[in-house]
């Protein structure tokens, strides 16, 4: 899939299988799989492949994927609508205390405007919703150069350097 | 009071910029209406009923003569000659037009203001005691935590998409003037057995729909954990507040379906992990934001004057003025003066441009060049000499700005209800106008004394309704405008909620009604009870039984609502 990483739009393997029934088969390739599907299968696809990821939303608590981060190349968060911001706490709990290192991509309805603030939470990719411009939402991390307060990114509180 | 420096100057002119080209792409068509919507709503900018509407924010109602001029200056070149002032201690044009907004945030930034965080789901304006830093009753000068609050929770990255709005207040004084309990988070500074200042926070508390009285969850937070603490709280509301139902998306339904016990436990057990990390705050950081409030330079000989007594025994007008407009100070000779914007036949909170330049105008003069913005939307000298009073009254005559109403019946809370807003059942404003034609005695208004009319023009409370010594609720039967009354509420430091009088009443009644709630009050009241006061004592059934006097038995059957 196409998305942003690292201030820019890279292309990479990995796509996200939003409805998949506990039961259904491992489905080929890399796959970032509901977590739901990843707790029933766990043991068959710890056996069988070598990557794996997993996308949650706002209702699952990070602290049920602590003890299995060390598999997940990817840590997916799910925004259902933008206004939904239940996921900026789970990127920074997972980059802040839990010190997942993986990636942690923004799905759903990701847009130009909320990028910066996902940024700061720790979300390191981005798959943009489809219908939105690329090149165009890239601007966003160039909005602003001051910010107030500490978050997963490298800023410290703006007092501290004045 | 707070001067920015280059990094928040940088930070308000890159927002323009920013709002700018949003609103550049909008004009162009390369946003939709609905992918607008919520940029527009970040910058304070509403649709309404007949017009866009900006809400600029006054950090803890602050301002400087400068930053009230430029106000005015907004209102002439960009709206009608008019600007509203809100209950939360913010600023409203009801008629600007979308292509100028960007023009008129640039001219704010150019004074150190913004219109950031003023609507949507984020971290509001916090509030604060109007007399805040010259108040006798004041333990300690709360403005600095709001500027500190202020900027950790400007642009806050985890906190931009919460479940629904979030207010903070604080206050420093033993008589709490800022409503801090009907708030999402409000902050007494207290003492504790040591001796020390720190925070009694208090969670969950708000209007609207469904209205509580936050409860505390920590008697005590020393100052340095202030943020970490905020943070915990934030994002225990931002992780589990509901989503599904705006009208159940407050923090106070949070704390109230978890119970307090349990979500102060989740609070502190999420705040352990972060107590100790780079959210504490630094004792240099507190001192330095204190050196920004620092007293000005009072007259030390204020108090010897004999002019302000001789002025009081000659001239009835102006007694009556410093009888209710006035406010005591810390500082001997001085007073805080309150200018009221509640003149009859006045939107209540509205200024002309000619007034807020005539008021920036006396703040230089008699004020050390401060105004502050009351939740009661009025206007605060805070620290004039009182020689100069005579002298100031006259002058504030001159514009319509020395109505001797201060806490009295037409010094009333008033939302913009139905002539402006688009979710009023009601209006508001015209019963304002029947209320102040009703009471025009001055000398009525002053015997009544002391009480608290707040009016809403739907359930959504921004008039306060709820917490009124008499609330007026705007509501809609057959397509016609009613009123539900409320007797008995308070928003200060023994907060509760006001009880419902009865069934609605028709709009060209509520006037009347008022009339005899307070002619139970004369008769019932004893020595120096306010109304509040003889409502208590004696309760609702007296107000009762004169509103809705009991019909004789046969009627009853026919009797409707
Ligand atoms: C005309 C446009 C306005 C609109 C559309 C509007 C909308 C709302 C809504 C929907 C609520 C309920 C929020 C909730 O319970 O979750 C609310 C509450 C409130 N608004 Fe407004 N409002 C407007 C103007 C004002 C004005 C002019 C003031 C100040 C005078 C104000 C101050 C407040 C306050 C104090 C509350 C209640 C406290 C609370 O948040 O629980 N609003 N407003
Ligand atoms: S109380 Fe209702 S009518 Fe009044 S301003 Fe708020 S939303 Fe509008």
């Amino acid at each position: 899939m196409r998305v942003i990483k690292d201030n820019k739009i890279v292309n990479d393997d990995w796509s996200v299988a939003r409805e998949l029934d506990a039961d259904a088969p491992m489905p080929d390739g890399d796959i970032i799989l509901p977590f739901h599907y990843w707790q029933a299968n766990r043991d068959s696809l710890l056996d069988k492949k070598t990557k794996h990821a997993v996308w949650i939303n706002g209702d699952t608590d990070v602290e049920e994927l602590v003890s299995d981060l060390e598999h997940f190349s990817i840590v997916a968060l799910d925004f259902p609508a933008f206004k939904d911001g239940r996921c900026y706490s789970h990127a920074r709990l997972l980059h802040d205390r839990y010190a997942y290192k993986g990636d942690v991509r923004a799905i759903g309805d990701v847009l130009r405007d909320q990028l910066f603030f996902m940024y700061r939470c720790g979300i390191s990719s981005f798959q943009l919703r489809d219908d939105k411009d690329a090149e165009d939402a890239l601007k966003a991390f160039n909005d602003f150069t001051i910010r107030y307060q500490a978050a997963a990114d490298d800023a410290v509180p703006i007092y501290k350097l004045r | 009071m707070y001067k920015y420096d280059n990094y928040d100057q940088t930070i308000v002119d890159e927002r323009v910029a920013q709002f700018r080209d949003q609103t550049e792409r909008f004009l162009a068509g390369k946003l939709s209406e609905e992918e607008f919507r919520p940029l527009r709503l970040m910058n304070g900018l509403y649709v309404q009923r007949y017009a866009p509407m900006l809400r600029v924010a006054i950090p803890y109602g602050l301002l400087s003569s400068e930053q009230l001029r430029m106000l005015a200056h907004i209102a002439r070149k960009y709206d009608k000659n008019y600007a509203h002032f809100s209950t939360r201690q913010n600023v409203q044009y009801n008629w600007p037009a979308l292509e100028t907004v960007p023009d008129i945030l640039a001219d704010l930034a150019s004074v150190e203001m913004h219109a950031i965080q003023t609507s949507g789901n984020d971290i509001r304006n916090t509030t604060s005691d109007q007399f805040a830093g010259i108040a006798q009753d004041e333990l300690e000068d709360p403005r600095p935590y709001c500027e500190i609050i202020r900027q950790w929770s400007t642009f806050h990255p985890e906190f931009s998409f919460l479940p629904r709005k979030f207010k903070i207040a604080v206050s420093g004084a033993t008589h709490d003037r800022a409503a801090v309990k009907v708030h999402d988070i409000g902050l007494y500074l207290v003492k504790n057995e040591a001796g020390e200042i720190g925070f009694n926070v208090i969670v969950g508390g708000g209007l609207g729909r469904t209205p509580f009285i936050g409860p505390s969850i920590r008697p005590f937070l020393q100052k340095q954990d202030l943020l970490s603490y905020l943070e915990a709280v934030l994002r225990v509301y931002n992780r589990y507040g509901r989503r599904d139902n705006i009208y159940r998306a407050r923090i106070k339904i949070l704390v109230n379906d978890l119970g307090k016990e349990e979500f102060a436990r989740q609070v502190e057990e999420e705040w352990l992990h972060i107590k100790d990390g780079v959210m504490k705050l630094d004792q240099k950081e507190i001192d330095r934001v204190k050196g920004f409030f620092t007293a000005p330079d009072y007259d030390s000989s204020a108090a010897d004057d004999n002019s302000f007594e001789a002025a009081q025994e000659s001239n009835k007008s102006f007694t009556n003025w410093a009888k209710r407009n006035l406010f005591p100070h810390k500082v001997a000779g001085y007073k805080a003066v309150v200018v009221s914007l509640k003149a009859p036949g006045i939107a209540p909170g509205d200024a002309t441009d000619e007034q807020m330049d005539h008021i920036a105008d006396l703040a230089d003069k008699y004020s050390f060049g401060e105004i502050v913005v009351t939740h009661d939307q009025n206007l605060v000298l805070p620290n004039v000499k009182q020689a100069d009073l005579f002298i100031l009254w006259e002058k504030l005559l001159e514009k319509n700005l020395a109505t001797a109403n201060i806490g009295l019946l037409t010094d009333m809370i008033c939302c913009p209800g139905l002539d402006f807003c688009a979710l009023a059942n009601a209006g508001s404003i015209p019963i304002a106008k029947q209320i102040n034609d009703k009471f025009n005695d001055i000398d009525y208004l002053h015997d009544i004394g002391d009480i608290k009319i707040k009016m809403s023009g739907c359930m959504n409370a921004c008039g306060h309704h709820h917490v009124g010594h008499i609330g007026i609720l705007g509501v809609r039967k057959k397509d016609e405008e009613f009123y539900q009354l409320t007797v008995g509420g308070s928003s200060e430091s023994d907060a509760c909620l006001g009880e419902r009088l009865g069934p609605s009443i028709a709009k060209e009644d509520v006037a009347d009604v008022i009339g005899k709630l307070l002619d139970v009050y004369v008769e019932q009241r004893q020595e120096e009870e306010r109304f509040l006061d003889t409502f208590r004592r004696v309760g609702i059934t007296p107000f009762k039984d004169r509103v809705y006097p009991k019909k004789p038995v046969k009627e009853k059957a026919h009797a409707s609502n």
